[in-house]
Formats: structure tokens, C-alpha cells, sequence
């Protein structure tokens, strides 16, 4: 599904890679930790496989389409097909909590009929039925977070980004993403997840790929955050 | 493409900026009513110089009292010229003819003149108008000749006073045309600056590069058809005060005038022009301003 072929990504303003010589296979319907420190190139991966920065040595493979040969017009129809969430959320303030899912759908010109349709049952499954019509900040950071992966999910991706999804929660509520998470994996999508909490890897035990310094240092099925464990 | 989504978006932009989109429309209308007036100061011009230039450039009034030979002489002696390209004869009843018509704005004018009363002519057509002297001085002091006019040399004011007039406003239409670009350069990245995060999760989600430029583009392109319907209403108020009221008031019967279908053309291609600069200016801005 995912797939980087001895990536190296230097930034122009910096001479150390971010990424260095990283070759991984990520298969369909997997779950995926990408652990490491601030700097250790998580971030860039996830952009890479976004197509939103390009690689400066390597190859790309995101399901079945080669990044560098995929054309200008084509990287939307790729973006469909990729969900992506923050740890700083990303909600349109201005809208509700129905309208910020809808949007997703609206701006990639989904008929109003689907649109009335998807949005209720993506809801429903984040667990925030009742709660469409609220404002972002009338809510809290997990319901936020449930916004966002809901918004993420409605086109039924086939893979889910998520860049520290519970860096700004608490302990208690990221167990409640993590589960999230964890059914939407279980539809059969592919799942990268961007993490420093040792306790949530440690608890799902899944496959872990550790970055230090843009390389790639560990990758462990059923791994756990750390060695010394 | 779902419209009602993207004009949504256009309305809420188009709002958010009103002071920028008004400045912006007001320095469209100014440009392309700049424009505009210096086309139709241009077609005027030409409509003018057309009629005169294509018809006769000098005549030769003959006295009452000539005679036949006397008028044979004058017209071999005109045809003979290397400058003239062709001679007509205008008679009394032809000159009456001409005279009614050009004055038929002031009838008591046509009413007063017997028809007798005007001379006969022959109405001399150059190869090159400039080289009228010549010409004129070669017919002056035959007999039976009684004043040689240069028309078009009469109606070179008029050509000046129109081209300075169509230069200055072609000027200032240029000037403000460089403003108002720069406006809409600047309308364009404030939008898209205060709508980062709207269009950062727009490209997340797989948007189309003309689903998220869509709403900025049109929201200009509207800016620029109603500054384009402004320049219309100045338009059409320069052709009946400047043109129907100032010239004709100032020049009368002298001068054809271009008519209210000379604007009717006029206005679909100012529209044309706004539209395309505006929305050529918001475009290249977004290329620069909102990377997808």
C-alpha cells in the first residue's frame, strides 16, 4: 500500500536529511506506529506520502502509483484516497461540527444527496451522534479530534495519516481515539500513526517503525515504544 | 463542479473584503471607462477623417459669372495636375442638394438660402491630401475661379484636439488599469491568506486545484463585471455628453458622428477586457500565493 524505496529528503535550508536512505513496505490493512523524536523525520514521511514535498533521492510507491511520475492533476485523486488528521485538529471554526465533515465532501463535488447520507453515518461511528449541529469550540479536545477523524474517514480513504492525534489529549481520552482508530482499521484501511506516547504503543502492540535522525533504526511487528522495556 | 458550494464561498470572500472589493471595483470602472471613451475618441476620429479624406479634399468655387470656356480651362487644368486623383463637378442644384442636407438640423437656415445663391464647384479628390498647396495655387488666379477651400486643412484642429483627447484618456486608463491590477494582485493574496486554513484542508482532502481557486477567481471576475457595467453607464454618458452634446454643439453639421451602435460594440469587448484581467491577475497570483 505504502511503499519508500531508499528515500532521502534533504530540506534546502538544512544539510542533515531529514530522511536518510529510509526503504519500507507498508501492506494493505496494516497498522503502523512511527515512533522517534521531534526531528526524527516523521513529519517528512508523512508528507512524502502525501505528495505535499518531494523526495529528493528514491522512489514512492502510495497504492500502486509511483509519487514522482504521478502527475500535477492527478495528486488530488491520490489525496482522495488518503485521510489525514493533526494533532492540532484542523477544524473550520466557523462551522458546525456537520458542516466541517460535509466540507470534505463538498470541495471534492460530491452530490448533496451522498453528502446528506455519509456525513450522519461517519458521525455516528466517531461516536458524536446528537452533536452535529455544535461549533469546534464547543466541544472538547477528544470530540475535536472525533470531528476530525470523522472528516477524514467520510470518503472511506484508504489510508489514515495521523500525525500525533493524541498529542494535545489526555491519557483517558486518546485511549478513545486509539479505539477509534483501531475500528477504522479494522474496515480494512491502512493506518500510519506519528506518535511519542510510549503508552499507547506499548498497549495496542503493533507493528512499530522507529526513526532517529532520518533513518530508519527499528521495525518491529507487535513492537512497543522503546527497547529497554 | 458544485456551483451552489463554490458562489457560497465567493459570497462569503466577496463580504469579508468589502472595502478592498469596492476599491477594486472602482478602479476597474475607472480603467475600462478610460478605455472605453479613448476607442470611441479613436472611432470618432476616424469616422471624421473617413468621410473628408475619403471624399473630397479641396474645392474650387467658381465665380457667377463664368463662362464655358473659362470652366473647361479650370477643369483641364485640374486634371492635368500630377497630384489630383480625380475632379468632380458640383453644379448649383447639386451644391443646394448637399448644403440642405448638411444643415438640416437648422431649417430656417435652408429655408433663407436660395437655392441660386450657391456657387458652383468642382470638388477635387488628392492622391496625397497633404500636397493641397500646390494645387490650390495652381487654380487660384485663373479666371472664373472665385476661392479655392482646403476643407481638410480646416479640420486639422479638430483631428488634434480629438487625438490629444484620446491620448490623455488612453494615459489615464493605462495608469489606473497598473493600479487596479495591483489591487487585485493584493485583493487576491489577502484572500487567500485569510482563507489558509479553508483551502489547506481543501488540498488535504483531494480538492481539485479549480475547486479551491474557483471561489477567489470568481469572486474577482464579479468584481470586474460590475466595474464593467459601470464603465458601460460612463460610456454611454460619454457618448451623449461629450460626443452629442459637447462636439456637436461645437462643430455642428461639419463633423459625422458615430452613432449609438459604435458603443453597442464597444461594451461587450470592455467586459470582455475587465474579465480577463481580473481573472488573469487572480490567477497568476494564485499560482504564487496558494501553492496546491
Amino acid at each position: 500500500m505504502i511503499r519508500l524505496q531508499s528515500v532521502t529528503k534533504i530540506y534546502p535550508s538544512s544539510s542533515r536529511p531529514a530522511l536518510d536512505d529510509v526503504t519500507v513496505e507498508i501492506e494493505k490493512g496494516e497498522f503502523v506506529f512511527l515512533v522517534g523524536q521531534s526531528g526524527s523525520g516523521k513529519s517528512t514521511f508523512l508528507r512524502l506520502v502525501l505528495k505535499e514535498d518531494k523526495p529528493t533521492r528514491g522512489q514512492i510507491w502510495v497504492a500502486g502509483k509511483e509519487l514522482s511520475r504521478l502527475s500535477h492533476w492527478k495528486v488530488p485523486a491520490l489525496r482522495r484516497q488518503i485521510g489525514t488528521v493533526f494533532q492540532d485538529f484542523r477544524l473550520l471554526p466557523n462551522k458546525t461540527v456537520r458542516e466541517n465533515v460535509a466540507f470534505a465532501l463538498e470541495v471534492i463535488g460530491k452530490p448533496r444527496h451522498t453528502i446528506a447520507q455519509v456525513v450522519p453515518e461517519v458521525l455516528d461511528l466517531v461516536g458524536l451522534a446528537g452533536k452535529e449541529e455544535r461549533m469546534p469550540d464547543e466541544l472538547s479536545g477528544g470530540e475535536q479530534q472525533r470531528v476530525a477523524v470523522a472528516r477524514a474517514f467520510v470518503n472511506r480513504p484508504t489510508i489514515l495519516l495521523a500525525d500525533e492525534p493524541t498529542g494535545n489529549l489526555d491519557p483517558t481520552t486518546s485511549v478513545g481515539i486509539m479505539r477509534l482508530l483501531d475500528r477504522i482499521n479494522r474496515t480494512g484501511t491502512t493506518v500510519v500513526m506519528a506518535t511519542h506516547d510510549s503508552h499507547i504503543v506499548d498497549s495496542m502492540r503493533r507493528r512499530v517503525i522507529e526513526l532517529e535522525g532520518g533513518k530508519v533504526t527499528r521495525d518491529q511487528s507487535r513492537g512497543v515504544y522503546g527497547y529497554a522495556r | 463542479m458544485r456551483w451552489r458550494f463554490v458562489f457560497s464561498e465567493m459570497a462569503i470572500g466577496l463580504r469579508r473584503n468589502l472595502s478592498m472589493t469596492i476599491a477594486t471595483i472602482l478602479t476597474i470602472t475607472i480603467a475600462l471607462t478610460g478605455l472605453g471613451a479613448a476607442w470611441l475618441t479613436h472611432k470618432q476620429t476616424n469616422a471624421t477623417k473617413d468621410y473628408w479624406f475619403g471624399k473630397i479634399q479641396i474645392s474650387v468655387f467658381l465665380t457667377k459669372d463664368v463662362t464655358e470656356p473659362e470652366r473647361d480651362a479650370i477643369r483641364q487644368q485640374l486634371e492635368a495636375l500630377p497630384q489630383v486623383d480625380h475632379v468632380y463637378y458640383e453644379s448649383k442644384a447639386e451644391a443646394y442638394i448637399h448644403f440642405k442636407d448638411q444643415f438640416k438640423t437648422v431649417p430656417a437656415l435652408v429655408k433663407n438660402t436660395d437655392p441660386s445663391a450657391l456657387p458652383e464647384s468642382y470638388r477635387v479628390k488628392l492622391k496625397d491630401p497633404k500636397k493641397f498647396p500646390i494645387v490650390a495655387s495652381a487654380v487660384q488666379d485663373m479666371p472664373g475661379v472665385d476661392q479655392v477651400a482646403a476643407e481638410a486643412q480646416a479640420l486639422k484642429k479638430i483631428f488634434k484636439l480629438l487625438g490629444g483627447l484620446q491620448n490623455i484618456m488612453l494615459i489615464v486608463a493605462l495608469v489606473v488599469l497598473v493600479a487596479s491590477i495591483l489591487l487585485i494582485f493584493n485583493n487576491v493574496r489577502l484572500a487567500a491568506f485569510s482563507r489558509r486554513r479553508e483551502t489547506g484542508i481543501m488540498r488535504l482532502v483531494g480538492a481539485s486545484d479549480l475547486y479551491i481557486q474557483a471561489p477567489f477567481i470568481l469572486e474577482i471576475t464579479a468584481a470586474a463585471i460590475i466595474g464593467g457595467i459601470l464603465a458601460s453607464l460612463a460610456m454611454c454618458a460619454f457618448k451623449a455628453l461629450i460626443i452629442d452634446y459637447g462636439l456637436k454643439s461645437a462643430f455642428g453639421g461639419i463633423l459625422t458622428y458615430i452613432d449609438w451602435g459604435a458603443v453597442w460594440t464597444t461594451i461587450p469587448y470592455l467586459m470582455l477586457a475587465g474579465i480577463l484581467i481580473a481573472a488573469v491577475t487572480a490567477f497568476g497570483t494564485l499560482q504564487r500565493y496558494l501553492r496546491v
